[in-house]
């Protein structure tokens, strides 16, 4: 018997409940999702979807923050949400998340190297200063920042592509095999962008780490993914492998989120205008009756 | 001129700290001069940490210690009548917050309580200042958040039960609900997809235009300057080394600094090495002398390192701050293509 997939996302849904008593309402935020990821080939797998699409909700119920409603999360054929104690610690340290914003992700009145150091303390069982301080100046140096820099500073005293390349250096600390990364280059401008993600590239290259990369930048997706998966409304809408999705996408929402992208032939004439996303059938009653079918080059496309 | 409606002149404002004795000084705005016009969008470019959110917020009014102006000022005009907020008093500019100048914060959490719901929020920012009947008030929220793609649904929603780009977009609507004069906007469509990014700066564009109001819109993503600003203003370890309207800087720019990002764009489908700068950020702490570029800049001469090239104006509403703005360079000299980090 072949071992089982790193992680094996089966049927996945969550759904909330918003609202006080008078005016509960649910919220389908994942429906259905599924996919897998090998132990043999590490990859950078991609998600991008609209925003409220729920690409967050299955990230926290990757790594573990959050519980499905229904369907089955596993990490080397375990289920994630059974895992408690010293074993949920361990898978921690191996699947580690990088979060959304960053502004929110630091508690504002704690000094960013001893959030770091707290971190080696947890996972590496660093005891010394020497312990923390040597894999925390390693992981800084990966982002391009050193302990140096970042010593003794609160999250205020950062700036957003400071603070958002610290936490990508928190998660590498304890030399993790997933990393969950939530929207890890929006802050950041395009020359620091692509080194963060030249340094996911490496990271999988070299290291064996695969990436769960979420984003709403096009360009860089095509750069760097090996699969790709888009969603809307909760729904995966297109599914599989990243170059020949994003070069010609086929689900109508794919079509306009290519469409979408800003490009630089009118620069500066003001001439923005709407994205025309009214006219592609968006209903969610759509989304739910129709499923998942073969296309071309191995993708899978929602139809019906 | 009289178009103007904030003027800002030799501005310096540093970050003033003393570490257990040690004085260290981080000059995030130093020697900036620019003003914003009456109906248009003002552009702030640049890479992160060079000081776009130190700027802006001075304009904003909302810095404290250990941030502190030193040297400057920065005078609005509102109904003709002028006020620099630089030495303007907390009560002054209480005044003219909301209803004239309105701030969106990067990261925007701030403003939302995490545990009230967003329609507190709405309550207290917006109620006052909109001067409406509650049931009209209401509607004229909801019909808001519905041009940012919001359902009425969210206003009964605490901030973390909304996704991060619903968050984003609750700020935007707060800040723009009540139509203010003056928008400052610090990178407000870095969490929204594609799609509702170009709806949100269409909307953005929209209600600028409909109420002639002005925009300042700092991102580091040249693409939204491209679609959304009238001009751009490029800034490079504190201060504006070069500024023109949009389509100059993306046609015509002179500073190196400004022709290289230009030449790094990012575009789907192009897996092509990028040109990359050599070195790293410059510390605001210690400032590299003369041109602060001059470390990584391909085309630098000995006088770079000695002087400070001042923000000259050229015709076109053109102003460059490099001593060889005036060459004619070959492009590869000046973009430095190599293979990208790895
Ligand atoms: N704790 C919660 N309680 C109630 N509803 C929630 C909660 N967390 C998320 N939601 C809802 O679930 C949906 C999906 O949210 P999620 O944060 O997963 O979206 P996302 O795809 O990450 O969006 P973005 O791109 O804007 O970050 C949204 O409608 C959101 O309002
Ligand atoms: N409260 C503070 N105390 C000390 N230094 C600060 C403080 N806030 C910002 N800085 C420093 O000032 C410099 C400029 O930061 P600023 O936030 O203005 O950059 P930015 O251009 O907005 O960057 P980004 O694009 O990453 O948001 C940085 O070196 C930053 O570390
Ligand atoms: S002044 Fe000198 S160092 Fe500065 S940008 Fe111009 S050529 Fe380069
Ligand atoms: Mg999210
Ligand atoms: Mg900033």
């Amino acid at each position: 018997m072949s071992a089982p997939p790193l992680l094996d996302v089966r049927d996945v849904s969550k759904v909330f409940t918003m609202g006080g008593v008078l005016s509960r309402k649910q919220i389908r935020a994942v429906n259905e999702v599924s996919f897998a990821l090998s132990t043999e080939t590490p990859e950078i797998f991609t998600i991008i979807g609209e925003s409220g699409s729920g690409k967050t909700t299955l990230a926290r119920m990757i790594f573990g923050s959050d519980v499905p409603t229904s369907g089955e999360l596993k990490f080397e054929g375990r289920d994630i949400a059974a895992r408690r104690g010293a074993d949920r610690l361990a898978f921690m340290a191996r699947v580690q998340p990088i979060f959304q914003n960053p502004f929110e992700a630091f508690n504002p009145l704690k000094r960013v190297d001893r959030y770091l150091a707290s971190t080696a303390r947890r996972f590496l069982n660093a005891r010394t200063e020497a312990e923390m301080e040597g894999p925390m100046d390693e992981a800084l140096h990966h982002v391009g920042l050193s302990l140096k820099e970042v010593k003794g500073r609160f999250p205020h005293e950062l700036s957003g592509g400071q603070l958002q390349r610290t936490a990508i250096a928190r998660a590498l600390i304890s030399q993790p095999s997933v990393i969950v990364a939530d929207e890890p280059v929006s802050m950041v401008d395009a020359s620091l962008r692509m080194a963060i993600v030249n340094l996911f590239k490496r990271l999988r290259d070299e290291l064996g780490v695969t990436i769960i990369y979420i984003t709403h930048d096009l360009a860089t997706a095509y750069y760097i993914s090996d699969r790709i998966i888009i969603m809307q409304k909760g729904h995966v809408v297109e599914m599989g492998p990243a170059r020949p999705i994003l070069e010609a996408p086929q689900h109508p929402y794919s079509q306009l989120l290519k469409r979408s992208v800003l490009s630089f032939d009118d620069a500066g004439r003001g001439l923005i205008t709407r994205s025309g996303r009214e006219e592609v059938d968006t209903s969610a009653e759509a989304l739910v009756k129709g499923r998942l079918e073969p296309a071309e080059d191995g993708r899978l496309v929602r139809v019906g | 001129m009289a178009d103007d409606i904030l003027t800002v002149e030799g501005l310096k404002a540093y970050y003033q700290m003393n570490y257990f004795g040690v004085e260290r000084e981080v000059r995030a705005v130093d020697d900036v001069t620019m003003r914003v016009m009456a109906n248009e969008i003002y552009g702030i470019a640049g890479e992160s940490s060079s000081g776009k959110t130190s700027f802006i917020k001075v304009l904003a009014a909302a810095i404290r210690p250990p941030f502190r102006i030193v040297d400057g000022r920065v005078t609005y005009r509102f109904n003709g009548k002028p006020i620099d907020v630089a030495h303007a008093g907390e009560d002054e500019i209480a005044k003219i917050r909301w209803k004239h100048l309105s701030y969106i914060m990067q990261g925007s959490m701030s403003v939302l309580n995490p545990v009230r719901r967003v329609r507190s929020t709405f309550e207290d920012f917006a109620f006052r200042p909109m001067g409406l009947k509650r049931d009209a008030f209401w509607e004229a929220v909801e019909a808001h958040l519905a041009r940012l793609h919001l359902e009425p649904g969210v206003l009964r929603a605490y901030p973390h039960e909304l996704s991060g780009g619903m968050r984003q977009r609750v700020t935007i609507a707060l800040a723009t609900v009540c139509r203010p004069e003056f928008i400052i906007a610090d990178e407000p469509t870095t969490a929204l997809d594609v799609v509702v990014q170009k709806d949100v700066l269409a909307m953005i564009r929209e209600v600028q235009q409909a109420l002639g109001s002005s925009v300042v819109f700092v991102t580091h993503d040249m693409s939204v300057h491209a679609n959304v600003t009238d001009r751009l203003a490029i800034v490079y370890a504190g201060r504006i080394v070069e500024e023109a309207p949009t389509r100059t800087i993306f046609t015509a720019a002179r500073h190196p600094y400004t022709r290289h990002l230009v030449a790094s764009l990012p575009r789907i489908g192009d897996t092509s090495p990028k040109p990359s700068l050599e070195g790293r950020p410059p510390s605001l702490a210690e400032p590299p002398a003369g041109c602060r570029f001059h470390p990584r800049c391909p085309i630098a001469v000995e006088r770079c390192r000695r002087e400070v090239p001042v923000l000259e104006e050229r015709p076109g509403g053109h102003r460059v701050a490099c001593f060889r703005a005036d060459e004619a360079l070959p492009a590869e000299k000046i973009l430095n293509v190599e293979e990208p980090l790895s």
